[in-house]
């Protein structure tokens, strides 16, 4: 996947200015920066989901405007921050949309029923299937969603803060399946606000700052004190541990 | 929901609606039997074929096609108190009714009342059109405002009209299923099956979008064409059975709610269900008020919303609370 010169605001206000980077298959990349430095924005424009910008943004070479949506839709799979149903789906439904971009007739298919299987195997969440989406914590809504976009088996996995509302066994235990994902050949690139567990699980570890990138690189050449100082303005100590780096702040 | 429970669901619901269209036409103001009905046996058989049976059939399409817009309009604006007359179709088809009942086209009133519905939603529709999406907030804020505007002009037409037919004018606006011909009936089911069929085969399309639209669109959904189908789907089926029974409220808010109470929101199965039922439940209403005054008749719009209005309540009590 490929990104060239992306320029996006809102409205006049511009987000991007000039984003270029190259993602591989098999790549871990986490997306860190400050609050409206335009993550959210270049996750969308990924996803295909913010039509609206200047630049290139493809997929195997090919601009993603131009994919057909059910095409591009088997290969990229996109996880949001939150995700609000207000009508009595369960999650295994709500994992099983995910096998929408496959479907050939009006209901699921046995193959169908058993890549969702997985995908709640991996995510944990196999034990509430049959329940009603609206009733689970916002963890475990999380995992459902995040079950839906495996049931896609997409090549590229993108991910806004997939971990914001988790415990820290599934913190841990999706950030591990992310990486073992990427392992295995998939591209996947998360937005994150956590820099240490980009760094303890990502390969690669982008900087935006301003609607520009600020650094790039291995998290534990890109974790440096100078780095965080000018991108989130904070100060804060790395020290480093087993070949990775670590935040301590305050 | 699977393929088996979603089949049993929707035979279970058909059962039931056919069992509503048979017994329904049984009851009004003279007792008749089913056996000598069908055994021709007069007036048994008049009464049932030529004066209850167009219009239980009338009831059963226009429940239907309420109910089943109901859940479209649901899902599409991402809101389980949406009705199909939410966009203010209904006050277009009202204002068009009234026009015509106003200036003394008689036969032309059902026409009035489709041109009517579909001037409020190419109007509503180009409201809500930003750019490359349509706004359901906007859609919903354009619905409120086209109503009250129709509703001040239909106020204006009454009050300028005579008095005869200003009493017309009110007992359209009640909602009631009329006596129609069969060759009507036939035109009507024409037009409102393939709309309905079209909009089960598209079920898939509905769940991803009740689930939010960048949901669907990354899973492959076409967001902003499955839209505005959705949105002229549901509003050619209510503004064609509103021409024909006047605003009916409510069949399209409670039907879809008590069903996804009991099924579930997969539309696959709620659509047809709520179709089904919509069309039993209106045809059930519709007997109640030729009977519980008989010989005299309540408008079938006031028994609805006599049901409707407390279950409307208690939903937006329990949304409320939650």
């Amino acid at each position: 996947m490929k990104l060239r010169a992306i320029r996006a605001g809102y409205s006049g206000n511009p987000v991007l200015h000039g984003i270029t980077l190259d993602f591989a298959p098999g790549e871990f990349a986490a997306i860190a920066g400050p609050n409206g430095a335009g993550k959210s924005t270049l996750l969308s424009i990924l996803a295909g989901l913010f039509p609206r910008h200047e630049g290139e943004c493809s997929l195997d070479g090919r601009p993603v405007p131009e994919w057909p949506r059910g095409e591009f839709a088997r290969s990229v799979a996109f996880v949001p921050q939150s995700v609000r149903i207000d009508f009595p789906f369960t999650a295994r439904q709500v994992v099983l949309m995910g096998r929408a971009p496959f479907a050939d007739g009006l209901f699921e298919s046995e193959a169908d029923h058993e890549a969702a299987r997985r995908a709640m195997a991996l995510t944990d969440t196999l034990a509430f299937a049959a329940r009603d989406f609206r009733s689970l914590s916002g963890g475990e809504k999380q995992r459902v969603v995040l079950a839906s976009a495996l049931a896609q088996s997409p090549r590229v996995l993108l991910l806004d803060e997939p971990a914001t509302f988790l415990d820290l066994k599934h913190q841990v235990s999706i950030y591990t399946l992310l990486r073992h994902l990427a392992s295995s050949g998939i591209l996947v690139i998360a937005v994150t606000h956590d820099l240490n567990l980009a760094s303890a699980f990502a390969s690669r570890l982008i900087l935006l700052h301003q609607g520009r990138i600020a650094a790039d690189g291995p998290p534990v050449d890109v974790l440096t004190e100078a780095n965080i100082q000018a991108v989130f303005d904070t100060p804060a100590r790395v020290h480093r541990l087993e070949d990775r780096s670590w935040l301590v702040y305050g | 929901m699977d393929k088996p429970r979603a089949v049993a669901a929707i035979s279970a619901a058909a059962a039931i609606a056919l069992l509503a269209s048979v017994l329904a036409p049984l009851a009004g103001s003279s007792n008749i039997s089913l056996e000598a009905a069908f055994q021709g046996i007069s007036p048994h058989h008049e009464i049932f074929f030529q004066a209850r049976l167009p219009r239980v059939l009338l009831a059963l399409l226009t429940g239907g096609a309420l109910a089943a817009s109901g859940v479209l309009f649901q899902s599409l604006l991402r809101d389980a108190l949406a009705t199909p007359y939410t966009l203010g179709i209904s006050s277009g088809a009202s204002l068009g009714a009234v026009t015509a009942i106003c200036f003394g086209w008689a036969g032309g009133v059902w026409l009035a009342s489709f041109l009517g519905a579909v001037i409020v939603l190419v109007a509503v529709l180009a409201l809500a059109h930003e750019g490359r999406r349509m706004s359901p907030f906007t859609l919903l804020l354009g619905g409120v405002t086209i109503n009250s505007i129709c509703l001040a002009a239909i106020l204006f037409l009454q009050n300028i009209t005579t008095f005869g037919r200003s009493l017309a004018i009110v007992r359209w606006l009640m909602g009631s299923i009329d006596q129609v011909e069969y060759s009507v009936l036939a035109a009507l089911a024409a037009a409102i099956l393939p709309v309905t069929a079209y909009t089960f085969l598209r079920a898939r399309d509905w769940n991803l979008l009740a689930a939010g639209e960048e949901w669907a669109a990354s899973r492959g959904v076409p967001v902003r064409r499955a839209m505005l189908t959705g949105y002229l789907a549901g509003s050619f089926l209510t503004g064609l059975v509103t021409a024909f029974a006047g605003p009916i409220g409510f069949v399209g808010l409670i039907v879809p709610h008590a069903l996804r109470l009991a099924l579930g929101a997969d539309h696959r199965v709620l659509l047809p269900c709520s179709f089904l039922l919509g069309a039993a439940f209106l045809a059930l209403c519709d007997a109640v008020s030729r009977t519980l005054l008989a010989p005299g008749e309540i408008p079938v719009g006031v028994i609805t919303a006599l049901i409707g209005g407390p279950v409307f309540i208690c939903m937006l009590r329990r949304r409320a609370r939650s």
